[in-house]
């Protein structure tokens, strides 16, 4: 299978199968053409009994579960981490960024939460409304049809609502809410809250007969055994090899892109980190999907004569205005859910069944961007952690905190199910001066320079941090719960977390008319390099109060469709 | 599975007097078979940490009675120890090394005390003893500043040991939890809904899923309405 110069010349080579490679790989191989996909961690299949961990028990893991080895927990499908050993990345003094990769076929699509929202109409046009940052070179007008594609293909519940800035699509039913989140939707009624139908990639019903329908086991993040919930590996990659157009290189990390004497590119340079050898791949078209921040270290590490500060760098915009949405959370006790009857299975969906889109106008508010609000709570399986701390819930009751004995079985048992969750998922604003760049000193184990990261958040991040712990304690309070813990005040950032642990980082290869200012065009096509192009997260000038996935695959499609239409002309 | 039966009774001696094979063949659970999604790399530090050896034999068995005082056996479940919660604590220290210094330590603290209040260890005092010995810090907001450490040595221990039953077979029966299996979601039951007062209104419930029809094709109309 591997060579050290490839004699095939593929019409396309994608680099990662995430979200966005994986479309694109599917969608380029039905076309006919021939694809090489290039993923820098192992083979993976949901259905492979030796790496399932959907419907393990707590007590199949020696350590419970504990995330010792895996970030989110020995049964969490994702392989690799915040830290991955031998792939160090650093950051500049006095800023903070942790980045979660996740090295195998399909990426962090086999553990996501599976919220799929689409971008709304004022979500491209945020600089026409506040003035900050940057429009988007396209409207949702341009996009939606795409995301029609992506609703009927992949499969999305939720419910239409016409709400403003919350687009509708073809979604399948949702299911009904738990108890706990009857009891946020009463309370956040009750605060003034707009509460809503979730939309998750989750298959409530069935949509083709390749996949199968959600049996409820709540275990989304575990990747899906009955391919009933979105992960690219299920839903493109296997679908995209069906079709024999397309070859899968496992285990391969990409060095760079290789360029002709026009500067043009030829293919890319790969690791086998099997054997530690140095492959080359031809392609007359390279697409990078890499995820933002890899997709940029790798232009930025293809430097030659004709891009000597990197491919497609001639701006010096590649890795600026790299943004994370915040996050923000506060957990509660809430008493009419204490001495719960544990009488039924509520495990339900992975995720929450209901939640709240941003709901007020930035205008009459001191932070100009909003954000939404997810809910967790409930009767679920336990894993390591699960008791720790139960006897401190006596002192909301009047009871004595502490103590030994079978006492503590019940206080388990009255406890279970009690304490309910919510967090805040905003939008922030990007800026140039939050960047991943080239560690001018270290390399990973593969030799290849790694990235260096520069990131604060702004006041506009803090404010809306602060927003948030309020609507927290208004919910809590119109539900008469115990918020727990003290709530995080200035000196704490309100909370917010640091960027890069909400994992939707974006905005590294932003797209743009104008070359000065920006790396992609409207079609993510690079500007220097026509037969470059990036579908990741990185062409994101602003990420929405929305997650990333749905708009990455809508945009995946839409490119690949206009490389074929460029191929056929024979304009790349 | 043969620690599993010896629970109690042991202690341990099952990790200690025998060969890491020998070791390692005794303490087989379904877990440590690997069965549970491991890559390689994974594997090969599970079988390390279960190879290695961090408490010894004392100190499992003053884990074992701690265990056992802190979840004795109820009229329809077994004990800590029944339920093997000492081995999980004795793995756990390994995977998590935070662990353990306040453990060992806490160890060390609790015999002092006890030699110095009942004239012996821990393990040598009387249930009477012992029980006091644990009445003087297991309730924070009583306890006196003098046995702080203590405090915070039997909280840990406490969690570890509730983490560890609840974690388990035996504790997961106890709870009463009924998920991890395959099912149909289709709301919260009536007599749950009515012992709260809450209803689902007629508008989200038109939203949701009509489980009759699921393995039904998913078909719209072309404003998203689903037909099926």
């Amino acid at each position: 299978m591997y060579i050290i110069e490839s004699s095939k010349v593929y019409d396309v080579i994608v680099v990662g199968s995430g979200a966005g490679g994986g479309m694109a790989a599917k969608v380029l191989a039905e076309s006919g053409l021939s694809v090489a996909i290039v993923e820098a961690g192992p083979f993976f299949d949901p259905t492979n009994a030796e790496q399932m961990t959907q419907l393990k028990w707590p007590y199949e893991s020696p350590r419970r579960g504990a995330s010792t080895t895996r970030a989110f927990g020995d049964f969490d499908a994702a392989y690799g981490g915040w830290e991955i050993e031998g792939e160090p990345y650093t950051r500049n003094e006095g800023t903070e960024f942790d980045w979660f990769r996740s090295h195998m076929l399909g990426g962090r699509t086999n553990h996501w939460g599976r919220i799929s929202l689409r971008f709304g109409p004022k979500d491209f046009k945020r600089k026409s409304i506040d003035g900050l940052g940057d429009n988007w070179p396209i409207g949702y007008d341009d996009v939606k049809p795409y995301y029609d594609k992506v609703d009927k293909l992949i499969g999305v519940f939720g419910s239409k609502e016409n709400l403003d800035n919350e687009p509708d699509g073809y979604f399948l039913p949702v299911p009904k809410p738990r108890l706990h989140e009857l009891y946020y939707i009463n309370a956040a009624r009750k605060a003034g809250v707009t509460v809503i139908p979730s939309r998750l990639s989750i298959l409530t019903k069935r949509i083709n007969n390749d996949r199968g329908v959600c049996f409820y086991c709540s275990q989304c993040s575990r990747a899906c055994s009955a391919k009933a919930d979105f992960s690219s590996s299920t839903a493109l990659v296997f679908p995209a090899q069906k079709t024999g157009n397309a070859d899968l290189f496992v285990n391969s990390i990409v060095r760079e892109v290789t360029t002709d004497n026009e500067g043009r590119a030829t293919g890319v340079s790969y690791v086998n980190k099997g054997d530690r050898q140095e492959y080359q791949l031809k392609g007359k078209t390279v697409i990078l999907a890499a995820s933002a921040c890899s997709s940029a270290r790798i232009l930025l590490n293809s430097k030659s004569s004709q891009h000597p500060n990197g491919l497609g760098n001639g701006s010096d915009i590649v890795g600026k205005y790299l943004h994370d949405s915040t996050g923000s959370s506060r957990a509660a006790f809430v008493p009419e859910l204490m001495n719960r009857k544990v009488t039924y299975n509520e495990d339900g969906v992975g995720g929450m069944h209901v939640y709240s889109p941003w709901w007020l106008d930035n205008k009459q508010l001191d932070f100009p961007r909003g954000y939404h609000i997810e809910v967790w709570g409930g009767m679920g399986m336990p894993s390591y952690g699960a008791g720790f701390g139960v006897t401190e819930m006596n002192k909301f009751v009047g009871e004595q905190v502490g103590g030994y004995g079978n006492k503590l079985r019940d206080d388990v048992k009255r406890f279970y199910g009690a304490i309910m969750g919510i967090s805040g998922r905003g939008e922030s604003v990007a800026q140039e001066d939050n960047y991943c760049e080239i560690d001018p000193s270290v390399v990973d184990e593969w030799g290849i320079p790694v990235l260096r990261f520069n990131y604060n958040w702004t006041d506009y991040e803090r404010l809306q941090a602060k927003h948030m712990h309020e609507t927290f304690e208004e919910i809590f309070d119109a539900m008469g719960a115990t918020t727990l813990g003290e709530v995080p005040g200035k000196e704490q950032d309100y909370g917010l977390a640091a960027p890069g642990r909400i994992i939707h980082e974006v905005g590294t290869t932003r797209m743009g008319n104008d070359p000065r200012t920006s790396v992609t065009n409207k079609n993510q096509q690079l500007h220097e390099v026509d037969n470059v192009f990036v579908v990741d997260g990185g062409p994101f000038v602003s990420q929405a109060d929305k997650n990333p996935t749905w708009t990455i695959m809508a945009l995946s499609w839409k490119t690949s469709d206009y490389i074929i239409d460029q191929l056929k002309k024979q304009n790349i | 599975m043969k620690t599993m039966l010896l629970g109690s009774l042991t202690g341990g001696l099952v990790m200690s007097g025998c060969s890491p094979e020998e070791a390692a063949e005794q303490t087989v659970t379904p877990a440590e078979t690997g069965g549970y999604g491991r890559t390689e790399a994974e594997k090969l530090r599970d079988n390390m940490l279960m190879e290695a050896e961090f408490f010894t034999e004392e100190e499992v068995d003053i884990i074992a009675t701690l265990c056992d005082l802190i979840l004795p056996a109820s009229a329809d479940f077994g004990s800590a120890t029944d339920a093997g919660v000492h081995e999980f604590i004795a793995f756990i220290v390994k995977d998590i090394p935070d662990h353990q210094v306040p453990l060992r330590g806490g160890m060390m603290w609790l015999n002092h005390r006890s030699i110095k209040r009942f004239g012996d260890v821990f393990t040598k005092a009387t249930v009477a003893q012992q029980k006091e010995l644990l009445d003087e810090i297991a309730y924070p907001d009583k306890a006196t500043p003098e046995v702080a450490q203590g405090v915070k040595f039997f909280d840990r221990m406490r969690n570890l040991t509730l983490t560890g039953y609840y974690t388990s077979k035996m504790g997961i029966d106890d709870l009463g939890y009924q998920g991890n299996r395959p099912n149909v979601w289709d709301g919260v039951p009536e007599d749950i809904l009515q012992e709260h007062g809450l209803s689902y209104d007629e508008e989200w419930l038109s939203k949701c899923v009509n489980q009759e029809n699921r393995d039904v094709m998913a078909e719209w109309d072309e404003d998203g309405n689903l037909l099926t």
